[in-house]
């Protein structure tokens, strides 16, 4: 597979998708669509972030031991209360990186 | 407030989310090229693509050895949010000529969206916005491609690096993103079906899970929308 195509290829998807609404000012989609748009950002970041925290390494790790799991529901909890985003990213990475220290996780 | 200050003040709103950018970054770059990407491969997907967790899943998507095709089209559904954001900012920047109106396109980034939309929110009259979304576009942009390359060139000499979980960054993140906007029972039942598919449809080749999980949550939230918009009608007719 060419690299380069490829790249190109994810630039023109990426960059249409971004571009559509810009490029015609006066462009609407049926309501349908429209309504259906306005799901797309938490479905599709909730579809990445909950196998991340419960398969972090491709299998189910649901377990005390599984620094994703527990950071992850931390960082909800932070970001439900507070709706801050710099707390909930530092509070998540923080508690993240504490408890893989904790639990003997980091290889250094 | 003058173009100069708005761009400031785009730069340094968006610093909060440069926290979750950075380690994704270096851990992005690191991964290309242990997947065997050329460190100029690596910069231009960053350089000419600048859509993390698409590049990060096109990376184990090309490690996994699979065609052009199935990235392109998992690209295709990961970045169909940013349709939303578009839409989103489509008042505000539907006044500009086409020279702001492209490379502000090309620069919005989840990150980008949610700092911007806020500083569009407050109802000051000021002319100069679109030079904020600018601020807070290039400093996310830039700070992409730094973090890349810290990771091309230093995440191979660091050992273990794929290891320390710095992909956490991402979910922090996307969760510092998504949550705040699951204001309603439709946005809520929406994520809980998108989570609840991928978990189940983790086994599928190719992302595909990802794409089920997604449609699954639009499906149940457009749904339910309706519902509780004809329970509301009918109401109203009694």
């Amino acid at each position: 597979m060419n690299t380069w195509l490829l790249i190109l290829g994810m630039l023109a998807i990426t960059f249409v998708i971004r571009y559509s609404f810009f490029a015609w000012p006066d462009l609407r989609f049926p309501r349908a669509i429209e309504q259906g748009l306005h799901y797309v950002p938490v479905a599709v970041l909730t579809a990445i972030v909950v196998p991340g925290m419960l398969l972090p390494d491709g299998q189910w790790a649901l377990s005390w031991n599984n620094a994703y799991l527990l950071a992850g529901l931390l960082a909800i909890a932070i970001a439900a209360v507070s709706r801050n985003l710099l707390a909930t990213i530092a509070g998540g990475l923080l508690s993240f990186f504490a408890l893989r220290w904790a639990l003997g996780q980091l290889p250094i | 407030m003058s173009r100069s200050q708005e761009f400031v003040h785009g730069c340094r709103d968006i610093l909060p989310l440069i926290l979750g950018a950075i380690p994704f970054g270096i851990i992005f770059g690191t991964l290309a090229v242990g997947a065997g990407l050329s460190g100029w491969q690596t910069m231009g997907m960053s350089a000419l693509v600048f859509a993390g967790s698409a590049q990060f899943i096109a990376i184990t998507l090309i490690t996994g050895g699979v065609g052009a095709a199935v990235v392109l089209l998992t690209t295709f559904v990961v970045n169909l949010r940013h349709a939303l954001y578009s839409a989103a900012l489509q008042p505000f920047v539907r006044h500009l000529p086409g020279r702001w109106r492209v490379p502000l396109a090309f620069w919005l980034t989840d990150e980008a969206f949610a700092v911007v939309q806020n500083r569009y929110a407050r109802d000051d009259a000021s002319p100069y916005k679109h030079w904020y979304f600018l601020g807070a576009a290039l400093t996310m942009y830039l700070n992409w491609q730094l973090s890349t390359l810290v990771g091309v060139a230093f995440g191979q000499a660091v050992p273990d690096i794929a290891r320390w979980g710095l992909d956490f960054a991402m979910i922090a993140t996307f969760i510092g993103i998504a949550v705040p906007m699951m204001r309603t029972r439709p946005q809520v039942a929406s994520a809980v079906v998108a989570g609840g598919v991928a978990l189940l449809t983790w086994e599928l080749p190719y992302k595909l899970g990802l794409i089920a999980a997604a449609l699954a949550g639009i499906v149940i939230g457009v749904w339910l929308e309706r519902r509780a918009e004809a329970a509301a009608r009918l109401q109203g007719a009694l």
